[in-house]
């Protein structure tokens, strides 16, 4: 069978028009990505059960144990309430870097292509990308936060709407660290290695399982340099507002973060968070828009 | 304006891609009209992909330029971007997503009007038969049905050009001739004009006309009856009481070379249909059947190049392998 002849055809159909680009076409885009990345979440059930299994083990399997071998050392306070912010910041974390993930398994399975020969500026799809993986973060944490309760975290509005926050800004920033990571990378094997230097020391180092303080001055240093720190201390300074503790409790359990003798004010703590964010996602943002 | 609808859909000037010291593609021209549907023939690493890329603004070119949809791809990228379907090699569409999901994401990224995504999806998806399937998951979905929903997406923003990488590779052949079904109907419906590459010769007939790659070169473009009436020769197979005895007779009595093998006689001649009255008139030799089959696009590309596709594929094969970058950009 040969080709039809070369004319146009007698009925064509209706041709739908299309919209020159414009700042809302790279909006609309945003929201593609972002929607997607929802869909693909609430649509894999397993995925939210599994990822929530590490910090729930984490919590009261670790944080129980420890609890019994520390003692009464924290003077009355649960020492899983200490850790749950830790806790809350796992949660994100390993949200976050799961869902930067997929954006290589995207470059695998091409659909990454039909993204990026869109008509529209390839910032709208990693900051679509960037906030459908904070979205999906914060509410792995949101769930997590419910579970509080368990370790005397008191459900207070106000205290729910500042670690939600925190979480959200957290997440953004983390998401944005592992899609500019991706962004170098080619293969989803090489990706698993590269987090697993960056992960599992960004958790440990960030003040979640242990008080920064009285530390070997090798330590301190390393975990003044992890990111992630910043974001625990202001999550644990909001839920410490709202339990009831002695004084020198307190100042041992949540010494704060140091630079010399300055302590580093929350403010400031969110502020680098927001700072690396912003920074992390303009350095994604300059590796996508690159033709080769 | 330059995209006026009478021009050709498809200019190309001397474009050429390097990566590193390896020449992917090395200066083709050619165009391609509106309405037409033009195949790029090749084997594997001649260079058919990266002209696509190039064509769909996802490649750099390093030389040269190209204009589609009477856009300049380099530095009008979003206007081509908006006037072109793709169709990749590989399935973008996403597994998580359903069928409508995955158009209606496309059509939000095209800025097709809200008010025409619905009767517009109901038209490309009823074109590939997959109406009924529009809120099933993708991954549910067999390689074909795959390749149908990407080529419903890649119309759904009614591109001026459709680019169809290699749209039936991997395919088996019944799923393959469906594909051409499909691809045949929207021709009839839709005023696009179609670029594919493909390696497959037979379906490059279905083309208007086609362009032949070797090594990164546009070896020559025409219809495919023309490129095959140049290769002239026709080839004849016959069975004979006595193959022996018709060899030496044709050699004798009409001048032609041929062999047996296998138990036929085989050789070729221009015009074949008209040589056989001849043949059976002057031969001398009881003949029991006779095949007469017009030169192939196979045929067509041995002629051009001195080797067939398979050998083509091979030694392209070594390059490639010399040349990992062509690989890794090719994403």
């Amino acid at each position: 069978m040969g080709p039809p002849p070369l004319a146009t055809p007698a009925s064509p159909v209706a041709a739908v028009r299309v919209a020159e680009g414009s700042l809302r076409a790279d909006l609309r885009g945003v929201r593609v990505v972002w929607h997607r990345e929802l869909i693909r979440f609430f649509r894999n059930r397993l995925r939210i059960v599994t990822s929530l299994a590490q910090p729930i083990l984490f919590l009261f399997v670790l944080g129980t144990g420890l609890a019994s071998a520390i003692g009464r050392a924290g003077g009355g306070l649960d020492f899983r309430t200490f850790m749950f912010p830790g806790i809350l910041a796992m949660t994100v974390l390993f949200t976050s870097i799961f869902s930067a993930i997929s954006i290589v398994w995207d470059r695998e399975f091409g659909f990454l292509r039909e993204m990026l020969v869109a008509p529209v500026h390839r910032w709208s799809l990693v900051v679509g990308k960037c906030l459908g993986g904070a979205t999906v973060a914060t509410i792995q944490g949101a769930i997590m936060l419910a579970l509080g309760g368990l370790v005397h975290v008191p459900y207070d509005p106000q205290l729910m709407a500042v670690l939600l926050g925190e979480m959200a800004l957290t997440a953004l920033a983390l998401t944005a660290f592992g899609v500019f990571v991706a962004s170098h990378l080619r293969q989803v094997e090489t990706f698993q290695v590269v987090m697993q230097f960056f992960v599992l020391p960004m958790f440990f180092l960030s003040g979640a399982v242990f008080p920064l303080h009285g530390l070997p001055a090798w330590l301190g240093v390393l975990t003044k340099v992890d990111p992630l720190t910043y974001a625990v201390d202001p999550m644990r300074h909001a839920i410490f507002d709202h339990v009831a503790m002695a004084p020198a409790i307190r100042a041992r359990l949540l010494p704060g973060v140091t630079w010399g003798s300055w302590t580093v004010p929350v403010g400031v703590e969110l502020g680098l968070v927001a700072l690396a964010a912003a920074v992390l996602l303009a350095g994604a943002i300059a590796r996508f828009s690159v033709t080769e | 304006m330059a995209a006026g609808g009478a021009g050709p859909s498809v200019v190309v000037r001397q474009l050429e891609k390097r990566y590193g010291t390896v020449a992917a593609v090395r200066g083709i021209s050619l165009e391609v009209a509106a309405g037409e549907t033009f195949g790029l023939l090749g084997p594997n690493g001649a260079g058919k992909t990266t002209t696509i890329g190039m064509l769909c603004t996802l490649v750099r070119p390093s030389a040269g330029s190209a204009e589609v949809a009477g856009f300049d791809v380099v530095r009008q990228r979003d206007q081509v971007r908006r006037r072109i379907g793709l169709v990749f090699q590989d399935p973008t569409v996403d597994d998580y997503l359903t069928a409508a999901e995955n158009l209606r994401f496309h059509a939000e990224l095209y800025g097709v009007p809200a008010a025409e995504v619905g009767p517009r999806m109901r038209q490309v998806l009823e074109l590939v038969d997959l109406w009924e399937r529009r809120d099933s998951v993708v991954r549910e979905f067999s390689g074909g049905m795959k390749r149908r929903l990407e080529i419903a997406r890649g119309l759904l923003h009614s591109p001026r050009v459709l680019f169809l990488d290699e749209p039936t590779v991997g395919l088996d052949p019944q799923t393959r001739a469906h594909i051409w079904a499909y691809i045949n109907e929207l021709r009839r419906r839709e005023a696009v004009t179609i670029v594919m590459t493909t390696h497959y010769m037979d379906e490059a007939e279905y083309c208007h006309r086609i362009g032949i790659m070797d090594g990164g070169s546009l070896v020559v473009v025409d219809t495919p009856a023309a490129l095959k009436a140049a290769v002239g020769a026709d080839r004849v197979e016959l069975r004979t009481a006595d193959n022996a005895q018709a060899v030496r007779a044709l050699a004798e009595r009409l001048g032609i070379a041929a062999v047996a093998q296998e138990g036929l006689v085989h050789f070729q001649v221009p015009g074949g249909a008209t040589f056989i009255p001849r043949l059976f008139a002057e031969l001398g030799v009881e003949i029991l059947s006779v095949s007469v089959a017009r030169p192939s696009l196979d045929d067509v590309f041995m002629s051009h190049t001195g080797r067939t596709i398979r050998e083509a594929e091979a030694s392209a094969g070594d390059r490639l392998r010399a040349a990992p970058m062509i690989r890794a950009h090719r994403r």
